[in-house]
């Protein structure tokens, strides 16, 4: 569970997040999600709520909408740079994603104000901390969730 | 079906033992449980052992043989890991399996140590109780997750964290007169607001402290205590466990916990009983807003109505419904892997009338326990009844 890697090798990579990663950092943010709708998170070999095992790659909506949030003031190590920092949970239609919240500005220091219902885009940024990618939020430009 | 008793109950003094190893701190719980058993060691038949995190700890697995040892039994022995609710499934198997007249006599319970980790690392060890992907890479800690709940429930329900405070401070009032708490202070709902926040709406008060400690129950037969001559008078006469989604954001409502929910409905069907049966409770409040959704999943309060229980009296030690009168997880301590264990362990107590706060539930018949783990991915529920 250390932070730090004495070795200096290379962490293990995690092949279908990190796919999943890189398509929301090319802005084609997506999901799973089965014949019912419901939708879920790579990797699935069947849909969490009903087994179907036929699951196609939804795009997520440009826009979602903050469902709850939290400023962490005490972070673990792997985000002590980063803290404080707004963690939120966000529906983006045929899922939800969890991320850290960040201003208009970028060189901000703060936790920026959130509220729920506020609509934000999705994106792939860096951990202060360490450079590790993760998901980032943003304000949306036009401030409303699309429906 | 078998009715199962709790012959003994132990608990190592919950706090900070650094210096102990877990080996030490099970082997004390334990021969706490046998003396107030007054069973015979060699009539126990499994050893089923909660614990989440002692591979970081105390870069041991394949604890359960280990704790045999501590305990000086042997029989099969078998380790369950559930985060925060590891004992509460260990006594469910125990309870399943002397219920089913598989075993006569079972020791069941757990142990966490976690105070000889830097508090950075133990904040990275609990949060693995979380979906790594998904959350914790996403910056979610173990008081975050349960903050993001908070502020679902606030927006969902309404509320505030003056509310919340009142939990605190009823429940480190309550852990003043328990031997076996690690703060045994009064904390009033002014200093629980005017603490520094960990994560908003959470503040120090809110939250659990990082505690060391074990919990041991041996558990047999009505038949067993009765041809033994055992002073048995609790039964566990209902168990019930639920599953959720791990991941907070895939759950359909964020300031509900269906997990317990499930684990309470099986429970309390188990025993023949409902929720206006129960008189006393003790519940998972890792966090402050934790014992509000307990309260509500268990059907004791109605959705949106469990927040202002402590404020308004009704779950403090004089009101009708005692909530956490050992003080709870946030007052008496929380070692991860040992909590489900004590909280049966304190009901017992409680129940027969040998606990400190026994006092203010004088009258009590029916006891429910209720362990979480995670941010309620996983829910235990056990129902606890004076037999005679
Ligand atoms: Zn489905």
């Amino acid at each position: 569970m250390s932070d730090a890697d004495p070795s200096g090798e290379s962490p293990p990579t995690d092949r279908d997040y990190a796919e999943w990663l890189d398509a929301l950092a090319d802005g084609e943010g997506f999901a799973l999600a089965c014949p019912d709708g419901h939708g879920s998170l790579p990797p699935r070999r069947v849909c969490p709520e009903c087994g179907s095992p036929d699951l196609s790659r939804e795009p997520l909506r440009e826009t979602g909408t903050v469902e709850t949030y939290s400023v962490v003031h005490v972070p673990s190590p792997r985000f002590a740079d980063d803290a404080p920092y707004a963690t939120a949970v966000v529906d983006f239609g045929p899922t939800r994603l969890t991320g850290i919240v960040r201003g208009d500005d970028p060189d901000g220091d703060a936790a920026p104000e959130v509220a729920i219902g506020d609509a934000v885009t999705a994106a792939v940024g860096e951990r202060a901390t360490d450079g590790e990618r993760l998901v980032v939020f943003r304000p949306a430009a036009d401030r409303s969730p699309d429906e | 079906m078998t009715e199962v008793r709790v012959a003994g109950v132990g608990l190592t003094p919950f706090g900070s033992h650094p210096e102990r190893t877990g080996r030490d701190l099970f082997g004390e719980a334990a021969l706490r449980a046998f003396e107030d058993a007054a069973v015979d060691r060699a009539d126990v038949e499994e050893l089923n052992y909660g614990n989440f995190m002692g591979a970081l700890a105390e870069h041991q697995g394949h604890q359960a043989p280990l704790m045999a040892e501590a305990a000086g039994v042997r029989c099969p022995a078998t380790r369950y890991e559930s985060a925060c609710a590891s004992a509460g499934v260990a006594v469910r198997e125990a309870v399943r399996t002397v219920a089913a007249g598989d075993a006569d006599v079972v020791l069941a319970g757990g142990m966490e140590r976690m105070t000889n980790l830097p508090t950075a690392e133990v904040t990275e060890g609990l949060a693995i109780a979380a979906d790594d992907l998904f959350e914790v890479r996403a910056g979610v800690t173990f008081p975050g997750a349960y903050a993001l709940m908070a502020n679902a429930y606030f927006d969902a329900y309404g509320g505030s964290r003056e509310d919340l405070a009142h939990v605190a401070s009823k429940n480190h009032a309550n852990a003043v007169p328990n031997e076996y708490a690690q703060y045994r202070k009064e904390v009033s709902v002014a200093e629980a607001m005017d603490a520094p926040p960990v994560a908003e709406p959470l503040h120090l008060y809110d939250a659990c402290p990082i505690t060391d400690g074990a919990s041991a129950l041996v558990l047999v037969s009505a038949e067993y205590a009765e041809r033994n001559d055992l002073d048995a008078s609790v039964a566990v006469t209902g168990t019930g466990q639920g599953t959720d989604r791990m991941a907070l954001g895939d759950r359909d409502r964020l300031a509900r916990t269906p997990a317990a929910d499930d684990a309470a409905d099986a429970a309390y069907a188990d025993a023949g009983v409902e929720a206006s049966d129960v008189d006393v409770a003790e519940v998972h409040d890792c966090f402050t807003i934790a014992e509000v959704l307990a309260l509500e999943s268990l059907g004791l309060f109605e959705p949106g109505e469990g927040i202002s229980a402590a404020r308004e009296g009704v779950t403090t030690a004089d009101g009708d419904l005692p909530v956490n009168l050992s003080g709870g997880l946030k007052a008496k301590g929380h070692p991860v892997g040992a909590t489900g264990g004590s909280q049966i362990a304190e009901l017992t107590r409680l129940l027969r009338g040998d606990h400190p706060n026994s006092e203010h539930v004088p009258d009590a018949e029916v006891g429910v326990a209720h362990n979480a783990g995670g941010t309620v991915a996983s829910a235990v529920v056990h129902v606890l009844e004076v037999a005679e």
